[in-house]
């Protein structure tokens, strides 16, 4: 019986676990950011609609070119995470904030699966030791998935 | 119970299965004519900047050819894909009238120009801003591409990753009206 099982395990090994490293090592990272940490453009915009509870600092970690196109109201442009600079520049707008502040981040360049700018950024602000960070979760970009479901939205810098 | 040559064809297909929906969820399907202001059969608007290479474009000075005027920028992966295959398409395609330009997304020339030189591309490409994204009715999010008719009216919009083939379908058919 233990010889078959290492078998199938040596099966295993040889066929399905290289492509699923492959997966991993070439899957953009937001797909790699818990579900637990992920919010939806509906429930956002619930919580932006309401007239109770916090409402969260909301950051766009993308390009400047689409967030002058349109934008989440009252949302920030710090510019896309993928870069260095764009991460020191978060890093400086939420040191002086409180580690429990409610954070939303969001991008929205490409279709999820391919987003370079949001993984970094959670990471980030987990690094600071925030506690209380959503992601915003676009499965397509901003346009389709924020925009075309008739969500707030503002133009410009 | 020694996996045999069938149980290894088995578990060979799953894994080619399970590849297969890898590549699925990292290409999402592509929607054609959606989240536009803009209708195909409408002309598409014209503007003009500065090609990355010098000179001016001017994209109603390319009325009488096929145009694939494709969003995208160096940071967009699927963009970044697509480069390559449109590349090619250009050079099948170009003495039948074919011209495709690309609207770069990116914030700032330098990556763009990079990318120009190392991919080799071989068609113009100008550096977008907000104005020319609403003028296409929001691009929103990359890759976007609109094909345009000899009459300068817009035959179809395609948002996301777009496979070659679809693209040069509909460009073959129109080069040949």
């Amino acid at each position: 019986m233990n010889h078959t099982f290492e078998k199938h395990n040596l099966v295993l090994a040889t066929w399905i676990f290289p492509i699923l490293l492959v997966y991993v090592a070439f899957a953009y990272q937001a797909t790699l950011i818990p579900s637990s940490q992920l919010i939806s453009p509906d429930e956002l915009a619930k919580v932006l609609r309401s007239s109770k509870g916090e409402k969260p600092l909301m950051i766009q970690v993308g390009s400047h070119v689409l967030y002058s196109q349109a934008h989440i109201p009252g949302s920030e442009y710090i510019g896309p995470a993928a870069s260095e600079d764009g991460l020191q520049r978060l890093r400086k707008r939420v040191e002086p904030l409180s580690r429990n502040k409610f954070i939303v981040i969001y991008c929205g360049c490409c279709p999820w699966s391919h987003c370079p700018n949001v993984k970094p950024a959670d990471d980030a602000l987990q690094a600071l030791g925030f506690s209380n960070v959503k992601v915003l979760y676009m499965a397509n970009n901003f346009g389709t998935d924020w925009v075309d479901k008739g969500y707030p939205v503002e133009k410009g810098d | 119970m020694v996996p045999s040559v069938r149980q290894n064809f088995l578990i060979a297909i799953v894994a080619v299965a399970i590849a297969f929906v890898i590549f699925l969820l990292g290409h999402p399907s592509r929607s054609v004519d959606q989240h536009s202001n803009l209708t195909v059969k409408m002309v598409a608007p014209d503007f003009s900047m500065p090609e990355l290479t010098g000179g001016q474009f001017q994209l109603s000075a390319y009325r009488g050819k096929i145009v694939l005027l494709d969003f995208w920028a160096t940071w967009c992966d699927p963009c970044r894909e697509e480069i390559p295959h449109l590349v090619e398409l250009q050079s099948k395609y170009r003495d039948r009238g074919l011209e495709i330009v690309g609207v770069s997304m990116d914030d700032g020339p330098e990556p763009v120009r990079d990318y120009y030189q190392r991919f080799k591309m071989n068609y113009p490409v100008v550096m977008g801003n907000a104005k020319i994204g609403e003028l296409y009715g929001g691009v929103l999010g990359l890759p976007i591409a609109f094909v345009i008719g000899r009459d300068g009216r817009i035959q179809s919009k395609h948002i996301g990753a777009t496979d070659i083939s679809i693209f040069e379908n509909e460009i073959a058919n129109l080069l040949q009206n």
